[in-house]
């Protein structure tokens, strides 16, 4: 394929691993991969024989069902290990996990985790590579790859764009990965939410504009990413409650009526309807939520083909 | 070997207590300093002869804040392995924190622990007492019994009396009965769940921060009740800026504050925990650049007193796992010497400071013997070679544990001999002592 001079990282953690030119090419990639999935015949035997373990420590159906899929297109066998009902449950330690998978000597390990860097620690000490799908409040690489790549689709770039990204920052890892991955490809990004919902320097560490308020945010946007509030954790205490979050925060058709005409809306689902959104606005057209989970499936078997071939080409003998 | 007549002889004495920093020959002699002449003029004839080279002759480092784990996590440290440490560290008298399992809260207890430690080859101990039973921050220890059985400090380490009215009662008891209090100056609330130093790295590595004003707000608070009561306090590892800067306007209201900070805030920052490393995790935890040059400033103007090490062994099983899981802590005591020989050398300092922030202060402000080497003294001594050079390598470590922040980092300068009441506990030429 194109891009055969990139050098690929064993694993991917975050997007700040990349250039605008790998984010790119994944992008190509994934399009490619993408096509596959609209044949009659769903399937490429690009990775047959090889073994992808899917460790959700965290549940995440959604994350997990895209990543199984996108393996099993590419006719890798699967297999998943969750936290409940495994060993994991009587108090292993992920040292213990690393162990167990390592024994397993699998060709990759698709790994969703609740502790920040827990992906960075299994990459360190497996030889295989580690795909992170979402850790602690750190990153989500896949999540983000994907939106990038919706947005591209629809509005054929993402450089020069502006992309607001509103909700609880403090807690996502999907804004996090989202900030750099936009950046690197040259976006301009602002970010909202309740300052409860907010961290520090966030504009110099991403390069972002900052808002306590969505409408500044908004105005002008190609696109925005509402991301969701995780109510059953923080209601009552880093925010009055979801009618007070809506009437401050939430996408109506007055606030989206800020940005551009066109401007598309993402969210990472699952949506919380009447709070991050109002169901009319869930509900238009410029609504591009579905084919992010198409284009999830699509980013995930391109990184798994990048991964696992790129492994293989760095340790050829390990591929024998 | 306490009987036996030693001479050093050419060592360069820095004893900013006499004044002193010149070649000399010192005699010990029954366990103490008997003579210190700078004629050169001591005889060997029929004493052990040590000659110092181009060594530094110091009094004996001490460390008035580690954890030795004894009783409850000997797996992690015990009295032999930590006094051994700090001996190979330079370090002739440690005092230890009393949040063990069970907390040293219990005159019995103090009183097995120091006497164990009596018959162990390594630095002193001295050891704090809870300042609250159980570290519960609600009921008083027992102060006077605390103090009869050895201890010579009160501390709820780890935690932080939240309780105003207790810390005032704290503060007016632990006066009467002649015992250093301590804080560990970290408000609850805002420092919950906190895993590293709120900021950009934190924010970008997705961890719950604690910000530095959660220190700096328990920080006034008892240099408040340390003003209203009249009486000494002393807080440990300070971390950042705000809180120095109280702390030096209530030593200007004459308010008898004392103060120490650990090498690994002058040395690091938080950008060090880029990459989860759980042996840079600990509380309170590495702070801004900011932050770091405040603490330099203030080492430089004498705001702080004192560097200690917060040395706190912790096993792979407490490190090697997800960040949010480590447990605070780094070990320290064979690292603080260099680190501070280089800090000295940074800040354009003498090496006269470097004995003051790492034994003459320390002796001061704890109210135990040494911090110099002037007749009748405790033999307690350091010989240091400033010509060191090389990488830490943490294996080396007297430690049981291994959880150094510095692994791998070139040191400047080292501790090649200690010696305790005159007997020799640490020699580098001899690895096995
Ligand atoms: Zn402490």
């Amino acid at each position: 394929m194109a891009y055969e001079h990139l050098s690929w990282p064993k694993d991917l953690i975050d997007l700040d691993q990349f250039t605008a030119e790998h984010l790119l090419a994944i992008l190509d990639s994934a399009e490619n991969f993408k096509e596959v999935s609209e044949r009659e015949i769903k399937k490429v035997p690009t990775l047959r024989g090889k073994l992808v373990v899917l460790f959700f420590h965290e549940n995440s159906t959604r994350t997990r069902l895209s990543f199984e899929v996108a393996a099993k297109r590419l006719s890798a066998d699967t297999i998943a290990l969750s936290a409940s009902g495994s060993s994991m449950s009587k108090g292993e330690t992920l040292l213990d996990t690393a162990r167990n998978i390592m024994a397993m000597n699998p060709d990759a390990l698709v790994i969703r985790h609740s502790a920040s860097g827990a992906p960075l620690f299994l990459g360190e000490r497996l030889a295989c590579p580690v795909l992170n799908a979402g850790d602690g409040a750190h990153a989500h690489p896949t999540q983000a790859l994907l939106d990038l790549m919706t947005i591209r689709q629809k509005l054929g770039r993402i450089d020069g764009l502006k992309v607001a990204i509103i909700g609880d920052i403090a807690h996502s890892r999907v804004a996090r990965s989202n900030m750099i991955g936009l950046r690197t490809l040259g976006a301009s990004v602002s970010v909202c939410g309740p300052p409860s919902m907010m961290v520090m320097g966030l504009r110099e560490e991403y390069g972002v504009s900052v808002h306590s308020r969505p409408e500044p945010a908004l105005e002008g946007a190609d696109a925005v990413i509402m991301l969701r509030i995780q109510l059953e954790r923080q209601s009552g205490r880093l925010f009055p409650g979801a009618r007070e979050y809506a009437s401050v925060y939430g996408l109506n058709a007055e606030r989206l009526a800020l940005a551009k005409p066109g401007c598309l809306l993402l969210h990472p689902g699952p949506v919380n309807q009447g709070v991050e959104l109002t169901p009319e606005v869930y509900d238009c057209p410029q609504s591009v939520i579905l084919e992010q989970v198409t284009n999830g499936v699509a980013i995930r078997m391109a990184l798994l083909y990048l991964l696992v071939d790129n492994s293989e080409r760095r340790n050829p003998a390990a591929a024998a | 070997m306490t009987g036996q007549q030693i001479v050093i002889k050419n060592a360069r004495i820095i004893d900013p207590a006499q004044g002193l920093d010149q070649k000399v020959d010192a005699l010990i002699e029954g366990g103490r300093i008997a003579r210190i002449d700078p004629g050169l003029g001591i005889p060997g004839d029929g004493r052990k002869v040590i000659e110092a080279g181009d060594r530094w002759l110091l009094p004996g480092l001490i460390d008035i804040h580690v954890h030795l784990r004894e009783p409850g996590h000997e797996y992690k440290e015990d009295l032999a392995s930590g006094l051994a440490a700090a001996a190979a560290g330079g370090f002739t008298s440690v005092l230890a924190m009393p949040n063990t399992s069970p907390p040293v809260d219990r005159a019995e207890l103090i009183g097995s622990l120091l006497s164990k430690a009596k018959g162990l080859k390594g630095a002193r101990l001295y050891q704090s007492a809870a300042m609250t039973r159980g570290l519960k921050g609600e009921e008083l220890t027992e102060y006077n019994e605390l103090k009869l059985a050895g201890a010579v400090a009160v501390t709820d380490d780890g935690r932080w009396v939240t309780d105003s009215a207790v810390m005032r009662r704290v503060l007016c008891y632990a006066q009467v009965c002649g015992l250093l209090p301590i804080t560990h100056a970290q408000e609850g609330a805002l420092s919950k769940d906190g895993q590293i130093h709120e900021g950009r790295v934190s924010t970008r590595l997705g961890l719950r921060g604690f910000p530095a004003e959660a220190e700096s707000i328990a920080v006034y608070r008892d240099l408040a009740l340390a003003r209203l009561t009249d009486t000494p306090i002393h807080v440990c590892h300070v971390s950042s800026e705000l809180s120095l800067e109280l702390i030096r306007k209530f030593k200007s209201l004459g308010v008898r504050v004392t103060c120490e900070t650990a090498p690994h805030y002058l040395h690091l920052t938080d950008e060090d925990v880029a990459g989860y490393d759980t042996d840079k995790k600990m509380n309170p935890p590495l702070r801004a650049k900011a932050d770091q040059k405040a603490l330099r400033e203030a080492v430089k103007d004498g705001t702080i007193d004192l560097i200690a090490t917060d040395h706190a062994p912790h096993s792979v099983l407490e490190k090697e796992c997800e960040f949010m899981e480590a447990a605070f802590g780094v070990i320290g005591l064979e690292t603080a010497l260099s680190l501070t020989y280089e800090l000295i050398q940074d800040l354009g300092l003498g090496p006269a400071k470097l004995v003051e922030l790492l034994s003459l202060n320390p002796a001061k402000i704890l109210g135990i013997p040494g911090g110099t080497l002037a007749p009748g003294s405790p033999a307690d001594l350091t010989l240091f070679d400033p010509d060191h050079n090389g990488p830490y390598d943490v294996n080396t470590s007297k430690s049981k544990s291994r959880n150094s922040p510095f692994k791998g980092r070139n040191l400047k300068g080292k501790a090649v001999l200690t010696m305790v009441g005159g007997e020799i506990v640490f020699d580098a030429q001899e690895p096995t002592i």
